[in-house]
């Protein structure tokens, strides 16, 4: 089968980029959303197709799905074997990564309509949603390390750009520039590891031969665990993760698109696209990859239990979440799925069901906003009545996210604690715990905006109201896939090996999470589904101390505050500043000043008097003539 | 050897000399423009000497004939105010001075001390359709480029003072 | 018989006598006389380097007629630039020249 046709996932996206950018304003905006939205439709379509076309194709004489390289052409060669390649990799992962993205993706484009609607740069926000899709497209068909890092980076300026459209909002261009610098950092580590690697491999491809490998033996753990750095930034591993809450100021869908489907994933997905690499040579730093996310999920879990926030308590739900993701692939010690490797299935099922739940969850959390016109749980309470969609919607989302069976995010969840516990109990234990807690703080969240205690006084003076068809569309396609995806064999397409694997669920730890989650989900019932909350607003009083440290993220940004203003800025910055505005300029400014007077001293030679130019033309012919005849 | 022909060089020389610095010296611009007609004539007189009287005649009737009647009257229409040069800085005339007849003293130090192999030259008056033929010839010795290009030059120059002195 | 040193004499006096005219004199018109003497004094030359060494050729001799004719040409757009002056400034002095200095 020929997938050549598949660049045009990538350029049509770029092509209405381009179109809708440069018209700009000229456009309505209704044209720009129905360009933007029909090119993604057609590239969404285009990803089914070359899904169904690719897993339809069927495996080769080894069992497995080929990966396939349909385009590609070499960009930048720097000699035989290292060269930059610009080109689409089909792979399971990969066709994978193109049916989220392009589902996702459109589900936000149609969504976008109502929520956008009448917003100043309606057609800047549809340009640069198109540029995201573009930009996630060619990351994860990328067919070498270095496109996939000129694809990633692309992907932060988008999340940039999008982060920042309220342009005029302060907190905005804020949350914008911290989200950018600090992934930058974090990029810097990814690059790094990626030279090295170009370096002592001699090539940027995914799979080196043997020979090269095993001449990078030694540097490969070093550089594998660099390029873990970036990804750990792109996907707010602790302690980078303190741009993904901020990131919440962009708008809602945006939230929903790129800071919890499909970006933020990006991390998870490098260490999967690297993970033979991982496996085989940097076992350790894979380990350590494990205890990073393990943590992550942690200290993201416990702080969304006691966020105010709708979006804050998503997004730190979502670095949880990504938290499992890591954890999954790290506790991998073999690429064999029945010995070790089954946490790489695991991983990217996780991926696959949590991108369309929490993109679910996120554009319910736009309706909500839309009828209450507030981010604070506070100003909401009791909603159900007036939205019953997104009621029933983000239910569905909230029981997948917790691990209720037969929900998708049960399977997937169950196949990442089966592997955690393969690997050890202690992070086994954890992560169940932290499957726990999860459950608690989603329905917290869940009984604070739909029952609990109703703000009256603002809702009588606004009463909320379902969205339009535009928004709630999405949401309930999003809670179909949500109700099923779990039934999808996905072991079939993906695993760690390429070979079928059937999943099949442990019964303990099945019934053990199940368990768990009831019981947070019980717990959270119990404290916030009345409308007087005694025993929570008791316990927060009680444990005060704690509460307000969660409540600050444990301080965190204050952490980073304290170091680069105190640190940073004040030790190294501000005498660097001054040596250059003083020693440097001051040299420059002095030299422009010698020049200056110079020419005033002398510029009477330039008297534009032919004559006096002919006296000195003549005195010099002379001056060489007798210089000549005396040689 | 005293011939009629060097007396003839000898009065032609110095009418030359002493016209041409009256010419650079001369207060009034209307007697150094006469100076400048003698010397012309001056060097008519050397070409006829050298037996190009094609070329002699050319001087006259072009130089003293038509580029001095152009500098008469354009003397006659910028002088308003006397035509008098006003006085020079003495030191400027001074280095002017020195710099010139020390170039002067240099270049025919230089040039007398190196000696010209033939002394002498064959009389014989050039053909004017020797002249003719290479003026128009468009083989080795053939001047019909630098012709064709000069009367091109001339064109330019009719339209460029016209342009460039007509009234706005 | 008269020689050819005598010529170049001349000439060399001609072109230094023109120079200095050309750095002394203060008129526009009077320093375009001086350039007219040192063209002249070049005309010599090669008429005489023609005449005395290369008897045969002609290069010397249609060098002077075209040099003549250029000088013709310069001269006619000279004293179109000075007459232009002259109607913008009233005088010709070459020290009044300084609108466009600096």
């Amino acid at each position: 089968m020929d997938f050549t046709y598949t660049v045009l996932i990538l350029l049509l996206p770029f092509l209405s980029f381009i179109l809708i950018g440069l018209l700009g304003t000229k456009l309505k905006p209704v044209t720009a959303g129905i360009i933007g939205t029909v090119v993604t439709g057609i590239a969404a379509a285009l990803s089914y197709y070359t899904a169904f076309g690719y897993f339809g194709a069927g495996r080769d004489a080894s069992g497995v799905y080929p990966t396939m390289i349909p385009w590609n052409t070499v960009w930048l060669p720097f000699s035989e074997t290292l060269h930059i390649d610009l080109g689409v990799m089909l792979d399971p992962i990969s066709v994978m990564m193109l049916v989220v993205i392009s589902t996702v993706s459109l589900m936000v484009h149609i969504y976008s309509f109502g929520y956008m609607k009448g917003e100043r740069g309606f057609q800047r926000y549809y340009a640069f949603l198109s540029l995201f899709t573009m930009s996630m497209m060619g990351l994860v068909v990328a067919t070498n390390i270095f496109q996939m890092y000129l694809f990633w980076e692309l992907v932060g300026v988008s999340s940039y750009l999008l982060i920042g459209f309220y342009y005029t909002k302060k907190e905005a261009v804020a949350a914008s520039k911290k989200a950018f610098i600090v992934t930058r950092f974090a990029d810097l580590g990814f690059l790094v590891g990626i030279l090295f690697y170009g370096f002592y491999t001699g090539t940027f491809s995914f799979t080196p031969d043997a020979p090269a490998l095993g001449a990078a033996k030694a540097i490969l753990p070093i550089a594998l665990g660099l390029m873990f750095v970036g990804g750990a930034g792109k996907s707010a591993m602790f302690p980078l993760h303190i741009w993904l809450p901020d990131a919440m100021e962009g708008p809602t869908p945006v939230s929903a698109l790129i800071h919890a489907a499909t970006m933020v994933v990006a991390g998870v997905y490098l260490v999967a696209r690297m993970f033979p690499l991982f496996v085989e040579y940097a076992p350790d730093v894979l380990h350590l990859t494990a205890y990073v996310g393990a943590f992550t999920a942690l200290y993201a879990a416990v702080v969304a239990c006691v966020q105010s926030d709708i979006k804050r308590v998503l997004a730190f739900s979502t670095i949880s979440q990504i938290g499992f993701m890591i954890v999954a692939l790290g506790v991998c010690t073999s690429s064999d799925p029945h010995a070790g490797g089954l946490g790489y299935m695991a991983s990217m099922f996780h991926l696959f069901t949590h991108a369309m739940f929490k993109a679910l969850l996120f554009l319910c959390a736009g309706c909500i906003i839309h009828a209450v016109h507030s981010n604070e749980v506070s100003a909401m309470g009791g909603l159900r009545k007036y939205l019953p969609v997104t009621h029933a919607t983000f239910l569905v989302a909230c029981l997948a996210i917790a691990g209720i069976w037969p929900l998708s995010g049960f399977f997937s969840k169950d196949e990442i604690i089966t592997a955690c516990f393969e690997f050890s109990p202690f992070i086994g234990v954890t992560m169940t715990f932290i499957a726990g807690l999860t459950a608690f703080y989603m329905f917290r969240l869940y009984y604070g905006i739909f029952w609990g205690r109703e703000n009256k006084a603002l809702h009588a003076e606004h009463v909320p109201h379902e969205a339009p068809a535009t928004m709630t569309v999405p949401l309930v396609f999003l809670a179909v896939v949500t109700l099923f995806a779990g039934w999808i064999p996905f072991g079939h397409f993906v695993s760690s090996d390429g070979q079928a694997y059937t999943i099949h669920i442990n019964t303990t730890v099945a019934i053990v999470s199940l368990c768990v989650a009831a019981a947070g989900i019980a717990l959270a019932t119990w404290m916030y589904m009345r409308e007087d909350r005694k025993v929570a607003d008791g316990l927060a009083t009680r444990f005060s101390g704690l509460h307000k440290a969660a409540y600050h993220r444990f301080y965190i940004d204050e952490i980073y505050q304290f170091i680069t203003h105190r640190i940073i800025f004040a030790c190294i910055s501000s005498p660097i500043a001054w040596f250059d505005r003083h020693v440097v300029d001051g040299f420059m400014n002095g030299m422009a000043w010698v020049t200056e007077k110079t020419s005033w001293a002398i510029r009477y030679m330039q008297s534009g008097s032919v004559q006096r130019y002919c006296i000195w033309f003549l005195g010099g012919v002379l001056g060489l003539v007798i210089l000549l005849l005396l040689i | 050897m005293i011939t009629l022909d060097l007396i003839v060089f000898t009065v032609l020389a110095l009418f030359i000399t002493v016209s041409a610095v009256l010419a650079v010296t001369t207060k009034r611009i209307l007697r150094a423009a006469t100076y400048l007609l003698f010397v012309l004539f001056g060097t008519a007189g050397i070409y006829f000497q050298l037996n190009y009287s094609f070329l002699g005649a050319v001087q006259l009737l072009i130089y003293a004939g038509g580029i001095t009647v152009l500098y008469v009257f354009s003397i006659l229409l910028t002088s308003s105010e006397g035509d008098k040069a006003e006085k020079l800085k003495g030191y400027k005339l001074v280095i002017g001075l020195i710099a010139t007849v020390a170039a002067l003293g240099i270049c025919l130090f230089i040039m007398l001390k190196n000696p010209f192999v033939p002394s002498n030259f064959e009389h014989g008056e050039l053909d004017v359709r020797t002249i003719g033929h290479a003026l128009m010839g468009t083989g080795k010795d053939g001047y019909v480029l630098p012709f064709e290009v000069i009367s091109i030059l001339l064109l330019a120059c009719i339209v460029g003072g016209i342009m460039i002195a007509r009234k706005r | 018989m008269i020689q050819m040193e005598y010529y170049l004499i001349v000439s060399t006096i001609l072109m230094f006598v023109g120079i200095y005219g050309f750095i002394t004199r203060r008129n526009l018109l009077a320093m375009l006389i001086s350039v007219e003497l040192i063209l002249n004094s070049v005309d010599i030359n090669f008429v005489v380097f023609n005449r005395f060494l290369f008897p045969e050729q002609l290069e010397g001799f249609f060098f002077t007629l075209f040099a003549i004719g250029i000088s013709a040409a310069e001269t006619a757009v000279a004293i179109a630039i000075i007459i232009n002056i002259y109607r913008n400034m009233k005088n010709i002095q070459v020290k009044n020249l300084k609108n466009m200095k600096w």
